[in-house]
Parts: structure tokens; C-alpha cells; sequence
């Protein structure tokens, strides 16, 4: 054994004193260091939890009011000069009732509430109080019973949007008169209706049933909802069964050789891409091209078809490639051919991972705003669509549009509207969860 | 090399490296390791040998707990270390596993360079006060795990691109750059080829001088190769502990026959 | 009747071709179905295909081509005045003559139009007649064929699981065609921007007016279109982004893999994912609400001017969002380290931390530069809290506390309300589309590369 060897191997033999004070001392910043690790990666997930329950807690905190409105009872006076005689047939009868003045109705109604309000400015703004949806509330009570012209009944009439503000108390009535919309006057004749027990606060079904409005007190999602479900129609019965295919075509048929491979690439690829592109490929294709209609859920569907393929053919990959290869050589000892091998056995296996991706990848679509905005699915439309090619807007693009609306009242609108879509989402991805576990196998 | 010829008759009387008294240790609902009494010593190889699942490996694990990182793995017993109870509240598991160390079944080299995966020890736990001497620790345990000659020359190499009979070598240098008292061995030839099998046999007779080492093979003829002493489990049970000569030439036990013998395992 | 008229007509003709040709067959064996080499429904199958498929290929060209036609057909018979009057923008015409011709008079008057309306109608009306005959005798041509060929040894579902099989490839080529589809798009109507607009301009320009002007005479009619400012907003708010949702994304995958049991685990990731489900509208709706007058607020304690609609608000909330997306990547790079590494870390006396910060990190170091990689190229696409929270108006800043505006919000500017189609500004908005997939392709790919590189140091 040379010299140089037996020196090197000392180095070794030498014991570390472990129990050293400047050991001890290392070893607890060592300990400190880690403690501290570990507490900033803790931080970071109790950091993004926050976050996620600031988010929702504001918007549920400010959505919760919207599926509330203000209403006011006023004894209304049926005059039977003002409207049309109940004895007329009915399709005259509501023929005339749409021209009959309910504005007037209100008024007179409100002037006898307030006998000693006088001025034309002070009964416009008297009126005002209520909602501009008012008179078709009237002419709804009318219509529903006939025989009220000519008496007196307390009707429950909406209020303005400012009044249903200032009665959830999102409007601080303590500042001066200048920096808000309700003047001490309206809120005098507001506090007399409060007084007399007169004013509620109760649950807007309109919200729920009815589409969208210029005013935030009538506004509803049915409109935006059936959009949605008309537009994700179209992208599930296009998506699904291409994707469906594309992903049988690879995982079962295609060959290994360098065009798969672009495929495959192209497909990764195409998923990360912005969907505002899609949007663009959906302008000029569907509408430059084709020539197809602007703002319909048939080109808003297609477009986010476009968007939810690569997702669906990734997931639908994974889950047919996880059909153990043992159920491919049985079915095929058994004479099967290799086209019958997929769709009698791998596929109906696979069908459940299928399903969950297609769900995932539908409650994405759901979600998508930036491309439907591209095909003009951005217009205000009043009427519930009642077809692919009517002219329609979705839910987020509404949450978009209400977002910009200046009005008080449309902060909580949208944050209801946020609700509405996020209770679809979460029902979609809730089963998603539960097809995954009640159907996954392990193979 | 005169400190390598151990008197097996000696060691017996002498105070051991590590005691094992009573341990069990359960993954959940399985009992794995059921009641072990065991001394190890200082400058001596023990041998774990038996059928797979009979929790030799399991107890292995223990001796350096790197178990702690198993969640619903629990041990009860003691486990004495220099006479200290190393699951004790005031044992430090870092300073423990350094004492400890640790080879395992396949290589696994850090995807460092070799100088990097024998200096990584050193440095963490701050054994090298400057350059030079954290350079002559990598020398000296490269060269005591017989691999200085050849990777001298490409110390900047990344470990993972050495063969794999020098990977497992290169581990053996890494565990022993901290200076380890107790070296455990986790099958440490069951990936490697014949030939590099043989040469880190030898490697690991000649560091049984000094170092106390626990060895864990399936291999009766590694155990009888490279053991001064082998205990021989089955189902979590401690069913024979001897020198290995005896083990091998005179089982007490029927059931150690049988597995010598090759009838079952 | 409508185009869906010859669609339903078509699926009948195709289920009664199943019907008939699989009864056929029985027929022709008398029943005795061993004897023929596929069995009936196959026989079934393949005559439906044969009357759906040539039945299609016609429909799918009238829909391609039939407005082209009727549009062309409806040029040639305009008065000439009415042509010559218009000869700039023939297209405008069009478009005017096809929305009277969908939605109704409207306010027009011109009568040259109305008639011109009226014609597409009718010419259009006519062209899906005539498509419906096409589409039928195509199909029954189909039928003949084959009914011609039902025979005991015709192989049927050879023949039918052939066609299956090329449709089943088609539509996997389809993913090829919609990224030519969009490649195309994008550089169709950006060449025709860049004809009117230079190159250079474009890309080295610092002056963002797309404004073009309403008179004539007006002083810089043309509108400015460099880019610059609209790049430069977009990488302040996506590094701004990228500044949030890199260290707590990293963190939070290291700790869930390193550190939390499984039950925090199964807890904690779920979370994460919600935070990547919430659609990008409330994101933005959240930041112009809620963070905006908060960051405000904070701003004016500090002594600190932010602006309403700051790049900070938006890139901090962005950042929120993409928080998942780095942690689950980077978790999934941190996982595909072999346990090995990390136990023999910890078998040397290594602490949990000392492992990761030198074994873990620079092991997964490639799949983590991928995850930051594709994160970034979400929050350069992103573009609904940048419209909601980011500004619209140009600014060359580094300031995070100013407004910028972005490449998205631009198109979304651009491209949003009534817009005359070929208007160099619409073509503008083409133009950053382009510029955004260029950019953002080129993270995807590059962040691909490094994931593919990474594994295969382990396998």
C-alpha cells in the first residue's frame, strides 16, 4: 500500500464528531432552512386556496342580492275609462290592452298615494320610482283577470333599479344629495312607503325565466342560457364524434411512421393555442367563407368545436390507450376483425374515461367568451333564441356585456349571472368526477 | 491488510454497533417485521437473507429510518445505535442517515457529475472546510470504492453516463464520502452483470474492515461470499441468526434448510 | 325548404337503402345467413353509405359554393348604374343585398336593392331545389350501385369497414386541417393588410392609432399601425403574471409532492384545478371590480398613483389563474423524478429541502422551464381580464402602475361591433392574430421539446 493511498483513506477513517457544538449549531440552520422551505411551499398553496375563496366569496357576497328585487304595493285604480272593455273578445281585448296608457295608470295610482306632490318634474320623478317594467306587470294582472277594471287593488309593482339599490343598502344614502341618483325627495316618499310596510324584498324569478334587458331590475339569463345550451349542442354533436374518431384512428389504426407523428404534435400544439385565434379562424372561415350568420349558436358551436377537438381527442386517446392490450388479442383470437375489435370492445371499455373528457372539455366550451366575441355572439338580443341560427349570446359573453354596463345595479346582476354559470360548470364537472369514479377501472 | 481478519469468536463478547430489540413494524393493516432481536458489529458484514416479502428489507430501512418517509408505516421497539435509540424524540434523522448510510438496489446516481455526486454528502453536511479538502475526500472515497483509476479522467462526467456496475460503485463512494459508521445495502447486485457483481463484492469485503455492514441479497452464495454472519427471515420472522459458515454448513432450523436447500423461496 | 330539408331527405334515403339491401340479402340466401361471406347488417351498412356518401360530397358543395353563385348570378343582373356607383366596394353591396335578403327591408329603399333581395331569395330557394334533386339522384345512383352488388360472397364488411377506416383517418387529419385552416386564415387576410400597411412598420412601429379617419381631410387619415406598444403591453402583463404564478405555483407543487400527506394532497389539488376552471370572464369581472379599487386604495396609502386599470391589477390576476397551471406541471416534472433520486438524497442525510433545492429542482429543472414556458404562452393568449381590467389605449411603459393595452385586446377592439369586413383596420386585427399564434406556437413548441428531452433522461 503506497503512502499517497494510506493518506487518502485517513481522510476517511477520521470520525466526525457529530456532537460537536459547531455541528449541532449546522444542523439546526439546516433544520431552520427546511422548516422555512416548507413553510413557504405551504403558503404558497394556502396563498392560491385564499385567493380561490376571495373570489368566490366576493362574487357570492355581491351575486346573492341579484336573485333579489325590491317591489312596492300600490293600490292601483283600474280605470275603466283608461282601458278596454273587459266583455271584448280576447284577442281584440289584449289587442287593445297593448295600447292602453298604463303609464297614465301609474301615474294617476301614484298621484293619489301622494296628493300633495304636484309639478311635472316631481311626477316624473314620482314614477321613476318604479320599474319601466311596471307596465307590463299591469297589463299582466289585467290579462290574467279582467274583472279588476273598474275596481281598486294592491299591486306589487317592481321598483327601479336606484330604489332596490338603496334597499339592499348597496348605495350609501349618507352622502349629499349631488353624489347620488336618488334625491332626498324620492327617498322621503320611499321612507313612507317603508313605513306603511309597503315595500319588499323578494325572490326574482324574472332573473331565472326571462331575457335581457337595457334595465338591470328586468334583466334574466334564460336568454343567455338557452344560448349556451343551443351552442354547445352544435360543438358536442361535431366534436364528439370527430374527436371520437381521430382518437380510434390513432390509437388503434394509425401507422407508426412520421405523419402520425405531425399528427400528434399538431394535435398538442393546437391545444395550447389562444382561443381568441380560434375566433379569428371562425370569422374568416365560418362567417368570411362560408358565409354563414353572425352571432348564431350554429357558428358560435362550430367555432368552439374547433377549440374542444384537441381536448377531446387528447382525453379520448388516454382513456382508449389504457384498455389493457390482453381484451384486443382475445376479441381478435376470437376472429374478430381489427374494426370490430375497437367498436365492440375498446371502445365501449374506454367509454367512460371518453365521456369524462368529453364533459371536461364541454364545461371548457362553456366557459369560453374571447372567440364567440370575434363572431359577433356581443349583441344586445332581447328574445330567448329559438334555433342555431338565431341570433343568440351566451352566458359568459352576457356576464361580459353586464359587466360593462355602467348601472349600480348590474354589479350584482353579474355576479348572480356568475353564479348561474358556475353551478352549470360545477353540476358539469361534478359529473364528470362521478362518471370517473363510478365507472373507472384499474386494469 | 491486517484489520480486515476479524476473529468472529471476539466480536461476540463486544459491545455491538447496533442493537435491534423487539421491532415491529406494521403498513397499515400488514404486519411486516414481527418482533426482531438482532445485534449488528463494528468491522463485521451481516447478511439478510430470505424469500421476498419476509421483510428483510423492511427492517433494513428501519436501521437508517428512511421508513419516516413512508406515511402509515409505523415501528415499535427500539433501535439502539452506539447504545442511543435512534427513534428517539433527539435524534436527528439528518445526522442519523449520515452515520447510516445507504446503498440501493439499482444505482441511482444524481444526475450531477461524479465529483458533484461524491462532494453532494460532504457538503451538505458541511464535513469540508475548503476546496482542497473536499478534493481529497472525493479522491480518497473514490479510490476506497475502487473506481479513482477509472474516472480519474472524467470526474466532470455526469454520473448517470458511467456503466452500471460503476454507477453502483460510485455509490458506494458517495455513501461513504460522510464517513458512515453503518453501511446498508439494499440488494446491491440484484441490477448489475456477473462480472460487476464480482467486483463489488470485493469492494464491499474490503470496506468490511471498517465499517459495520448490513447486507439484504437473494443471492445464498453472495450472503455466503461476502457475510461473517446471516440471519435468515421468513414472514417477518427472525428465524435464524449465526455465523455464516454455520448458517450454510449447519442450519439449526428446518425452515432454513429448506431454503438453502432451495426447496422453497 | 332548407338546407336541413335535404339532410333529413338524405338520412332517410341512406336508413331505407339499410332496410332494403340487408332484406335482400337474407333473400337471396333464403334466410340461410351462414352462406353469405358478411353478414346482413353489413350488406345493410355499406348500401347506406353508398347513398349518404355521394348524397353528401354534392351538399357539402352547394354549401361552399351556393352563395358564391347566387352572389355572382345577382352582380351580373344589377342595373350597371347601380354597379358603377359601388364598383369600390362591390362586396359592401353584397353584404347590404344579402342581410335584406335574410332579415327583411329594414330601412332600405332603394328598390334596385329590394329587387336585387328579392332575386337572391328566389334564386337561392331555387338553388336548394336544385341541389335536392342533385343530392337525391346522387344518392340513388348510389343505391343502384349498390343493390347491384349484394351477392352471397360480395364482402360486404370488408368494403364497409375500409370506408369506416378512411373516415376514421379523416377525421384525425381534420386536427392538420384546422391548424392549416388557421395558418391559412390568419396569413390570407394579413397579406392583404401588409399590402396596404408595411412590414416594418408593423413590427418596428412605436404608434398604434388604428383610428382611420372619418373625412378625408382629415390629418393622418391613414391611422399608425405599429405593433410595439401592444407587444410590449402584453409581456409587461404576462411577466407581471408570470412574477405571481411562478414562485406560488413552484411552491405549491413542491410542497404537495414533497411535503403534504395524501390527504392534503387529495385536497389541495382539487382546489387548484377550480382555480383553472373559472371561466376567464370572471376572472376579469373579479380584477375590474374588486382588485382594481383595492390595488387603488393601497396605492394612494403608499403614496403610490395607480391607475384604474392598471397592467399590475391585470397581470396579478392572470397570474391567479395561470397558478395552476404551473403547479400541476411543475408537480408532474417533479414526480417523474424517480424516487430514487430523492431517497438517496435522504440516505445520505440530506434535508427534504436540500434535496429538492439540489437533486429534485435541477432533475426536473427541464419539465419546469416547459411548465413556466407554457404558462407564459396562456397568459400572452389570454384575453378576457385583459379586456375587462387592462386599458385600451397604447402605452410604451415598463410602469406596471400605468395602463397598457394588449395584442388580445386589440383584436377584441378591432374586431368587435359593426365593422366593415376588409377595412385595413379589421385586416389589422389579422395581423396581430398571426403575431400572437407565431408567439405563442413558437413557447408551445419550444416547451414540447424540452418535455420530450426530459423523459428521455429516464426512460
Amino acid at each position: 500500500m503506497s503512502d499517497d493511498r494510506a493518506n487518502n483513506l485517513d481522510v476517511l477513517s477520521r470520525r466526525v464528531n457529530w456532537k460537536s457544538t459547531q455541528m449541532r449549531a449546522r444542523v439546526r440552520r439546516r433544520y431552520w432552512a427546511d422548516r422555512l422551505f416548507r413553510l413557504s411551499g405551504f403558503s404558497a398553496v394556502v396563498i392560491a386556496g385564499l385567493f380561490l375563496l376571495f373570489l368566490l366569496g366576493n362574487i357570492i357576497q355581491n351575486g346573492i342580492s341579484g336573485f333579489m328585487q325590491t317591489s312596492i304595493e300600490i293600490d292601483i285604480a283600474f280605470d275603466p275609462t283608461l282601458l278596454p272593455d273587459p266583455t271584448l273578445p280576447p284577442d281584440q281585448f289584449s289587442a287593445a290592452l297593448a295600447r292602453a296608457d298604463m303609464q297614465r295608470l301609474l301615474r294617476q295610482a301614484l298621484m293619489a298615494e301622494f296628493p300633495n306632490v304636484s309639478g311635472r318634474r316631481d311626477i316624473i320623478q314620482l314614477t321613476r320610482m318604479l320599474s319601466s317594467g311596471a307596465r307590463a306587470q299591469l297589463r299582466q294582472v289585467i290579462l290574467k283577470d279582467p274583472s279588476v277594471i273598474g275596481t281598486t287593488k294592491r299591486v306589487r309593482i317592481l321598483a327601479s333599479d336606484e330604489v332596490d339599490q338603496v334597499m339592499k343598502g348597496n348605495i350609501d344614502v349618507g352622502v349629499s344629495e349631488e353624489n347620488r341618483k336618488l334625491q332626498d325627495k324620492e327617498l322621503a316618499w320611499l321612507g313612507r312607503f317603508q313605513q306603511e310596510d309597503r315595500v319588499s324584498l323578494s325572490f326574482h324569478s324574472r332573473f331565472i325565466t326571462g331575457g335581457d334587458s337595457r334595465e338591470p331590475e328586468l334583466v334574466g339569463v334564460r336568454g343567455a342560457i338557452t344560448g349556451s345550451a343551443l351552442t354547445l349542442l352544435v360543438t358536442l354533436l361535431t366534436a364528439f364524434p370527430v374527436g371520437l374518431a381521430a382518437a380510434i384512428y390513432l390509437e388503434e389504426f394509425a401507422p407508426r411512421n412520421r405523419f402520425t407523428d405531425i399528427i400528434e404534435v399538431n394535435i398538442n400544439n393546437l391545444a395550447a393555442v389562444p382561443s381568441i385565434v380560434f375566433g379569428l379562424l371562425g370569422l374568416a372561415f365560418f362567417l368570411g367563407f362560408m358565409g354563414m350568420a353572425r352571432s348564431a349558436p350554429l357558428v358560435g358551436g362550430l367555432t368552439l368545436a374547433l377549440l374542444t377537438l384537441p381536448t377531446i381527442i387528447i382525453s379520448a386517446r388516454a382513456a382508449i390507450a389504457a384498455v389493457p392490450g390482453s381484451i384486443r388479442d382475445a376479441a381478435r383470437g376470437l376472429g374478430a376483425s381489427p374494426m370490430q375489435v375497437a367498436f365492440h370492445h375498446v371502445v365501449p371499455l374506454a367509454m367512460p374515461g371518453i365521456m369524462t373528457g368529453t364533459i371536461i372539455g364541454m364545461a371548457r366550451a362553456l366557459g369560453e367568451s374571447a372567440p364567440l366575441l370575434m363572431i359577433g355572439m356581443v349583441a344586445f338580443i332581447v328574445d330567448v333564441p329559438g334555433g342555431v341560427n338565431d341570433p343568440a349570446t351566451v352566458l359568459p359573453v352576457q356576464i361580459y356585456l353586464w359587466a360593462d354596463s355602467p348601472e349600480r345595479a348590474f354589479i350584482e346582476k353579474t355576479s348572480a349571472a356568475i353564479m348561474v354559470l358556475l353551478f352549470f360548470l360545477i353540476s358539469m364537472n361534478g359529473l364528470a368526477i362521478w362518471l370517473r369514479q363510478r365507472f373507472e377501472r384499474k386494469w | 491488510m491486517p484489520d480486515t481478519a476479524i476473529d468472529l469468536q471476539n466480536t461476540v463478547g463486544a459491545q455491538p454497533k447496533m442493537s435491534i430489540r423487539d421491532v415491529h413494524v406494521r403498513y397499515g393493516e400488514t404486519h411486516a417485521v414481527k418482533g426482531i432481536n438482532l445485534d449488528l458489529y463494528q468491522d463485521n458484514v451481516t447478511a439478510l437473507i430470505g424469500p421476498s416479502g419476509c421483510g428483510k428489507s423492511t427492517l433494513l430501512r428501519c436501521l437508517n429510518r428512511m421508513n419516516d418517509t413512508i406515511v402509515d408505516c409505523s415501528v415499535e421497539g427500539s433501535i439502539l445505535l452506539d447504545g442511543e435509540d435512534i427513534y428517539a424524540k433527539e435524534i436527528d434523522v439528518v445526522q442519523l442517515r449520515a452515520r447510516v448510510g445507504m446503498v440501493f438496489q439499482k444505482p441511482n446516481p444524481f444526475p450531477k457529475s461524479v465529483y458533484d455526486n461524491v462532494a453532494y454528502g460532504p457538503r451538505i453536511h458541511g464535513l469540508a472546510t475548503d476546496r482542497d479538502a473536499l478534493d481529497e475526500i472525493v479522491e480518497a472515497s473514490l479510490e476506497k470504492a475502487g473506481l479513482w483509476h477509472e474516472v480519474k479522467d472524467r470526474l466532470d462526467h455526469l454520473g448517470t453516463t458511467l456503466s452500471g456496475g460503476q454507477q453502483q460503485r460510485l455509490c458506494i463512494a458517495r455513501a461513504i464520502a460522510v464517513n458512515p459508521e453503518v453501511i446498508l445495502m439494499d440488494e446491491p447486485c440484484s441490477s448489475l452483470d456477473p462480472i460487476a457483481t464480482a467486483r463489488v463484492e470485493a469492494l464491499i469485503d474490503e470496506l468490511s474492515g471498517h465499517y459495520a455492514i448490513v447486507i439484504v441479497t437473494h443471492s445464498m452464495q453472495q450472503a455466503a461470499r461476502v457475510s461473517q454472519k446471516t440471519v435468515f427471515f421468513h414472514l417477518g420472522e427472525m428465524i435464524e441468526y449465526g455465523d455464516t459458515t454455520q448458517i450454510f454448513t449447519a442450519p439449526r432450523q428446518e425452515r432454513t434448510r429448506d431454503y438453502i436447500t432451495g426447496r422453497f423461496g | 325548404m332548407t338546407n336541413a330539408t335535404i339532410v333529413v331527405v338524405l338520412a332517410l334515403m341512406a336508413l331505407i337503402a339499410f332496410a332494403v339491401v340487408r332484406q335482400r340479402s337474407v333473400a337471396l340466401v333464403a334466410g340461410a345467413t351462414d352462406q353469405l361471406h358478411s353478414l346482413p347488417r353489413y350488406h345493410g351498412y355499406y348500401a347506406a353509405l353508398m347513398v349518404a356518401l355521394p348524397g353528401l360530397v354534392v351538399l357539402v358543395l352547394w354549401l361552399i359554393s351556393g352563395k358564391y353563385i347566387v352572389e355572382n348570378l345577382i352582380l351580373s343582373g344589377l342595373p350597371s348604374a347601380l354597379v358603377d356607383a359601388n364598383a369600390e366596394r362591390l362586396d359592401l353591396l353584397v353584404n347590404r343585398i344579402r342581410l335584406i335578403a335574410e332579415n327583411g327591408v329594414g330601412l332600405e329603399t332603394d328598390d334596385a336593392i329590394l329587387d336585387a333581395a328579392a332575386r337572391f331569395n328566389s334564386l337561392y330557394g331555387r338553388g336548394i331545389a336544385a341541389t335536392l334533386v342533385l343530392t337525391m339522384a346522387a344518392a340513388g345512383a348510389g343505391y343502384l350501385y349498390a343493390v347491384g352488388k349484394v351477392a352471397p360472397l360480395f364482402r360486404a364488411r370488408t368494403r364497409f369497414e375500409k370506408i369506416l377506416h378512411s373516415m376514421l383517418a379523416l377525421s384525425s387529419f381534420l386536427a392538420i386541417g384546422i391548424t392549416i385552416g388557421i395558418i391559412g386564415s390568419l396569413i390570407f387576410e394579413s397579406l392583404r393588410f401588409f399590402q396596404q400597411v408595411p412590414l416594418e412598420e408593423f413590427i418596428f412601429g412605436l404608434k398604434w392609432s388604428p383610428q382611420t379617419a372619418l373625412r378625408v381631410d382629415q390629418i393622418a387619415a391613414e391611422g399608425s399601425f405599429g405593433a410595439v406598444p401592444l407587444f410590449a403591453g402584453t409581456f409587461l402583463i404576462s411577466l407581471i403574471a408570470m412574477v405571481v404564478a411562478g414562485p406560488i405555483g413552484l411552491f405549491a407543487a413542491i410542497y404537495l409532492t414533497q411535503y403534504a400527506s395524501p390527504r392534503t394532497r387529495n385536497f389541495a389539488k382539487p382546489i387548484l384545478e377550480i382555480l383553472a376552471g373559472v371561466p376567464t370572464v370572471v376572472y376579469g369581472f373579479f380584477a375590474a371590480l374588486t382588485v382594481a379599487p383595492l390595488f387603488r386604495d393601497l396605492g394612494m396609502t403608499l403614496g403610490l398613483d395607480i391607475a384604474s386599470e392598471s397592467a399590475l391589477v391585470a397581470g396579478v390576476v392572470m397570474g391567479i389563474m395561470i397558478i395552476p397551471f404551473v403547479s400541476s406541471l411543475s408537480d408532474d416534472a417533479l414526480m417523474a423524478v424517480p424516487d430514487a433520486m430523492k431517497e438517496g438524497s435522504l440516505a445520505l442525510g440530506a434535508t427534504p429541502a436540500e434535496t429538492v433545492m439540489k437533486v429534485l429542482l435541477p432533475s426536473a429543472l427541464p419539465g419546469i422551464a416547459s411548465a413556466f414556458l407554457l404558462a407564459a404562452s396562456r397568459a400572452v393568449g389570454e384575453t378576457m381580464i385583459v379586456v375587462m381590467a387592462a386599458g385600451m389605449r397604447p402605452n410604451l411603459t415598463a410602469n406596471p402602475l400605468e395602463a397598457v393595452t394588449t395584442v388580445t385586446v386589440q383584436i377584441v377592439a378591432l374586431l368587435t361591433g359593426d365593422q366593415e369586413f376588409n377595412s385595413t383596420k379589421t385586416l389589422s386585427a389579422f395581423a396581430l392574430g398571426l403575431a400572437l399564434f407565431v408567439t405563442t406556437l413558437m413557447l408551445n413548441i419550444f416547451a414540447l421539446r424540452l418535455v420530450r428531452r426530459y423523459r428521455q433522461v429516464y426512460e
